[in-house]
């Protein structure tokens, strides 16, 4: 084990995508060496910036990401780009269809694409797909786009890895309402109409604006509404000086730092849950105690403690042992 | 381990007929796979590329055109160049059949002709990958 | 219409029997499903009688062949004046091999050509182009100049055939290319006679073959109806087709309706370009799918023109009857044929050819039976060819019109498809039409639902597919396979490389200068293309013209 992740992380520091594809195969499949690979690369990390682009399905996100990313590369940017479809969860199968879109980036020695399923976690980014952009920071991204399908859950989740999210919209789709009541909209930084030759857009683009005003997500940053047409570029010059302006904007009015401390905190708080409750899982039997609280000799929050303290000692005060 | 078989479903050619591709790759992902589609009009060199970065266990080429004594040998040999022989090449479309020998011996491991039920296409693969996956396991 | 009195006694007579006879009948032998279904899987019925069709109004509904509102047949005495025009769809290789092989089919009694290009080629690009390793000249005939086109119509004089091309989005290249042979060989253009396909939106939709967006894509094709009607009198100016959404997996209303909003997106396209409804609308000409389905198909084509013809006139406006006539060419289904057991084949394309004629078809394409395997060979063309004239010469059902017109069961088909592809249309026109329906996906979803859905029908066993899933057998690989010559890429890249060192490349660039000028600028594009292709203006240089001019279109590929 100790040889093959030398020799993965010796052709991940040249540069081989093979390797950081395979790196985030390990991870993504939980297995130990990918744990180990993780902790070292971390400390190489920190260098990227994140965009979340998130917004309902056929909003066009791929074809606005496609177009981001070839600017960015016209501005000597090294990109990253991690496509997150949903997982089915009936069949535990997905179909990833990013790619179709983004074909000229494929051969683009600047450029990594990886797409990713959900894998049980709803809909949301999956563990593995924050970890894979640990992964792609430390091979040397300057930006890294994460592109969500926006349903629920995964929208919000953009918010736990991006240090600017775009959300897209496009005229005509009728729930640009849904999304206000839905609170979807205090997540974004920028907004995007996109689709833009499309009949009423400034409509939504004044819509968009007049809620905007009533609610912003960080102080003294209004968030931007752009229109595009993604497929011709237009306004993606527009929308990647709006990134760039919202990163000054961060880094300028010292935003940046604490938003990323509260992330990583938060993370590391969801980590410390996971650990435990995978660890209640594993270790703690449970029958005795069910008995016993189904026949009202315990009830089910000493119950809890009590299986808390088993893992963590000090943590419970009814602890048994 | 949440291991999950990651197949890439390509088109290389100029021929546009998805159905068969399409038709393939929502049968896996129904069989549990994580399938990517790269659309039609695909390169040998962009398919590899994909497959490279999305680290997949098969790529499954479709091709109706008569091209495939071309492009599917030179989708093997980008692979074995960039990746060695970790990754199953599968193909499908209007193949004739004195094609399918010349085809194997450039390291297609399996044609699929038309007709051929998906489920058949499926076991191929779990089982090809379950044998490679063993033997490559770290 | 019959009285309600006599529907009602139907019906009590046809309930008496159901409890009488058949449930005795299904208690000695089951019935074979518990549900029958049609091959787009819509449920049928175990008799049909008047009261299915009650509703029914002969002359408002079927009326007279010739006749608003068509459903009968366009023609007044359809095949009795004229059987309909068999063609045969070929091409392969050089314009040399395709040429000779086109002469054999005109030899063999077949009445009209149907010319079928190279992938480069329908996609604009030359032969010479690293795209086009590999697939110059395999599934059609490789044409990169006018010089091709010159040697693919040697010794066929175009006064005398007509000549349908499938070609898409390159489509005015290739028409002024067939113009400027016609110039050559002292043919009047108001005497072609032929059809190009030019149907951009089921490419988006279905076929694959697009190079331009949707917006200059119209553009080409409505400049095309407007040159053509005033040059081209008796040229069909596009072939609306159903044939490839269907292939792609459509169910038989699915056709219909894609079809016809496809149809609206270009009379709407027409009509916001300045062109009155009767100048064009008469040349339109529509291309559909005979699938395996006898009856179901043979109602489809009704419905289609039944419902086409009420579109023009009560949507439209129109007021020539030719602008309301759906005139069609048919293929039978490519993806019903098997590589088991080639020559089962045969009898397939048979019957689904009998539903075409049955159907009130204008010109017929029947497969040859080894066309699951590798592109035809001559003796399977001829069967297929053979096929047609059987049926035409000796089956007897020619020889008068629409016979199954009144058959409960078709009649009730046909009434059901025009509702539910009615439906469809709607649905579309509430996306904004055909072309938004397209960017959005919506088209290309549901035919790939009705494809996974039919896949899966066969293999759960719901469907049999002879020598597929039942029936098989263990049997040889067959011979005599048709292959493509690989020398046929670098005999076209040599010619290519002479004709640049031989032309007058100075016009050359003058030619595409012009095209430039004129493809930013709102004049008819088709004049600007004409010149280019007479100075030998290569169909990639042409096209990147275009491209740079246009834009490319990128798929919205929903899987």
């Amino acid at each position: 084990m100790e040889k093959m992740i030398e020799e993965l992380l010796k052709e991940f520091r040249q540069g081989s995508k093979r390797a950081a594809a395979r790196i985030i195969s390990l991870i993504e499949n939980e297995a130990p060496e990918g744990k180990e690979i993780l902790r070292v690369l971390y400390k190489e990390s920190g260098r990227s910036y994140i965009v979340g682009i998130t917004g309902p399905a056929g909003a066009g996100k791929s074809t606005l990401t496609d177009a981001l990313v070839k600017l960015m590369r016209h501005r000597g940017y090294r990109v990253g780009v991690v496509a997150v479809d949903p997982t089915s969860p009936f069949t535990g199968g997905a179909l990833l269809g990013d790619r179709v879109r983004m074909s000229d980036l494929t051969l683009d020695p600047g450029v990594f694409i990886r797409s990713m399923a959900s894998r049980g976690h709803l809909g949301g980014l999956s563990w593995a797909a924050r970890d894979a952009l640990v992964v792609l920071d430390a091979f040397g991204c300057d930006y890294i786009l994460v592109e969500t399908v926006g349903a629920g859950q995964s929208q919000v989740d953009v918010v736990k890895v991006a240090d600017t999210v775009v959300l897209v919209t496009v005229p005509g789709l009728g729930d640009d309402i849904q999304a206000a009541k839905a609170g979807i909209m205090e997540i974004g930084d920028i907004f995007v109409v996109n689709k833009a030759d499309r009949g009423d857009a400034d409509q939504v683009v004044r819509y968009l604006q007049s809620i905007l005003e009533q609610q912003t997500k960080t102080e003294g940053w209004l968030p931007p509404v752009i229109k595009t047409v993604a497929w011709r570029g237009e306004g993606v010059e527009e929308l990647l000086d709006a990134v760039e302006r919202h990163r000054s904007f961060l880094v300028n009015s010292g935003h940046l730092d604490p938003l990323r401390k509260m992330r990583l905190k938060e993370e590391i708080i969801e980590r410390v849950e996971r650990l435990i409750f995978a660890r209640l899982k594993k270790e703690v039997r449970m029958d005795g105690v069910l008995e016993e609280v189904y026949s009202r000799q315990l009830d089910p929050l000493s119950a809890a403690e009590a299986l808390v303290g088993e893992i963590i000692p000090q943590a419970g005060s009814a602890g048994r042992k | 381990m949440m291991r999950k078989i990651r197949v890439l479903i390509a088109k290389p050619g100029l021929d546009g007929h998805d159905r068969g591709a399409k038709v393939i790759a929502r049968a896996l992902r129904d069989a549990g796979m994580e399938v990517i589609y790269t659309g039609i009009r695909q390169t040998p060199e962009q398919i590899v590329a994909a497959a490279v970065q999305e680290d997949v266990d098969v790529v499954g080429l479709s091709l109706l055109s008569g091209a495939h004594l071309h492009l599917f040998p030179k989708v093997v040999k980008l692979l074995r160049e960039q990746v060695g022989d970790k990754v199953l090449v599968i193909g499908g479309g209007i193949i004739p059949e004195e094609d399918i020998p010349i085809l194997k011996e450039q390291g297609v491991a399996a044609i699929f002709g038309p007709g051929t039920p998906t489920s058949v296409i499926i076991d191929f693969i779990k089982e090809k990958v379950g044998e490679k996956s063993q033997g490559t396991s770290a | 219409m019959l009285k309600e009195e006599a529907l009602q006694a139907i019906r009590a007579a046809k309930d008496a029997w159901e409890t009488q006879k058949v449930q005795k009948a299904i208690a000695k032998h089951p019935e074979r499903h518990e549900q029958f279904m049609t091959g787009s899987g819509y449920p049928v019925e175990r008799l049909y009688t008047p009261v299915d069709i009650a509703d029914l109004d002969y002359l408002r509904d079927l009326g007279f062949p010739g006749e608003y509102p068509f459903t009968r047949g366009v023609q007044p005495t359809m095949y009795r004046g004229r059987f309909w025009t068999m063609r045969q769809y070929a091409g392969f290789g050089t314009a040399e091999e395709s040429n000779q092989r086109y002469k054999f089919l005109l030899s063999q009694g077949q009445t009209g050509l149907s010319v079928a290009f190279d992938l480069p080629t329908q996609i604009g690009y030359d032969s010479d182009h690293p795209m086009a390793e590999g697939e110059v000249g395999k599934v059609g005939v490789a044409i990169d100049s006018l010089a091709d086109m010159e040697v693919l119509f040697n010794e066929i004089p175009l006064d005398k055939v007509s000549t349908s091309m499938t070609i898409n989005a390159p489509a005015a290249i290739l028409l002024c290319m067939y113009m400027a042979v016609a110039e050559k060989q002292g043919v009047p253009f108001n005497k072609l006679r032929g059809t190009i396909q030019n149907d951009i939106l089921k490419e988006y939709a279905a076929r694959g073959t697009y190079i331009f967006p949707p917006e200059p894509s119209m553009r080409l094709i409505t400049d095309i109806f407007a040159f053509c009607s005033k040059e081209l009198p008796e040229w069909n100016t596009i072939s609306i087709s159903g044939y490839h959404i269907r292939e792609a997996g459509a169910t038989a209303a699915q056709e219909i309706a894609f079809t016809l909003a496809d149809a609206i997106a270009y009379v709407e396209a027409a009509l916001k370009a300045g062109l009155q409804v009767d100048e064009f609308a008469p040349r339109l000409s529509f291309f559909f799918n005979a699938h395996n389905d006898f009856f179901e198909e043979i109602a489809k084509f009704r419905a289609a023109r039944r419902l086409w013809a009420k579109i023009m006139k009560e949507r439209f406006g129109a007021k020539d009857p030719r602008s309301m006539m759906l005139r069609f060419h048919t293929q039978t289904a490519g993806c019903t044929l098997t590589a088991q057991q080639p020559m089962n084949n045969i009898v397939r394309v048979a019957i689904q050819a009998l539903a075409a004629v049955l159907g009130g078809t204008q010109s017929l394409h029947t497969n040859s039976y080894d066309e699951a395997l590798a592109l035809p060979c001559e003796e399977a063309v001829r069967i297929a060819l053979r096929t047609q004239q059987i049926i035409a010469y000796e089956s007897g059902v020619a020889e008068t019109i629409d016979p199954l017109g009144g058959s409960y069961y078709v009649e009730a088909l046909t009434n059901r498809l025009e509702k539910e592809a009615q439906d469809y249309i709607a649905k579309i026109d509430a996306m904004g039409g055909a072309v938004k329906a397209i960017e959005q996906g919506y088209i290309q979803r549901e035919i790939q639902d009705s494809a996974y859905r039919y896949q899966k029908e066969v293999e759960s066993g719901r469907r049999t597919v002879v020598g597929v899933n039942k029936f098989q057998m263990e049997e040889e690989p067959p011979k005599n396979l048709l292959k493509v010559d690989p020398a046929v890429g670098e005999a076209q890249k040599k010619k290519l490389k002479e004709l640049k060192a031989q032309r007058d490349n100075r016009q050359v660039a003058r030619c595409l200068e012009e095209l430039r000028r004129v493809a930013s600028s709102t004049e008819n594009i088709i004049p600007a293309i004409y010149e280019a292709v007479k100075a030998y203006a290569t169909l990639g240089e042409i096209c990147d013209v275009l491209r740079d001019v246009f834009g490319e279109y990128r798929p919205l590929d929903i899987v």
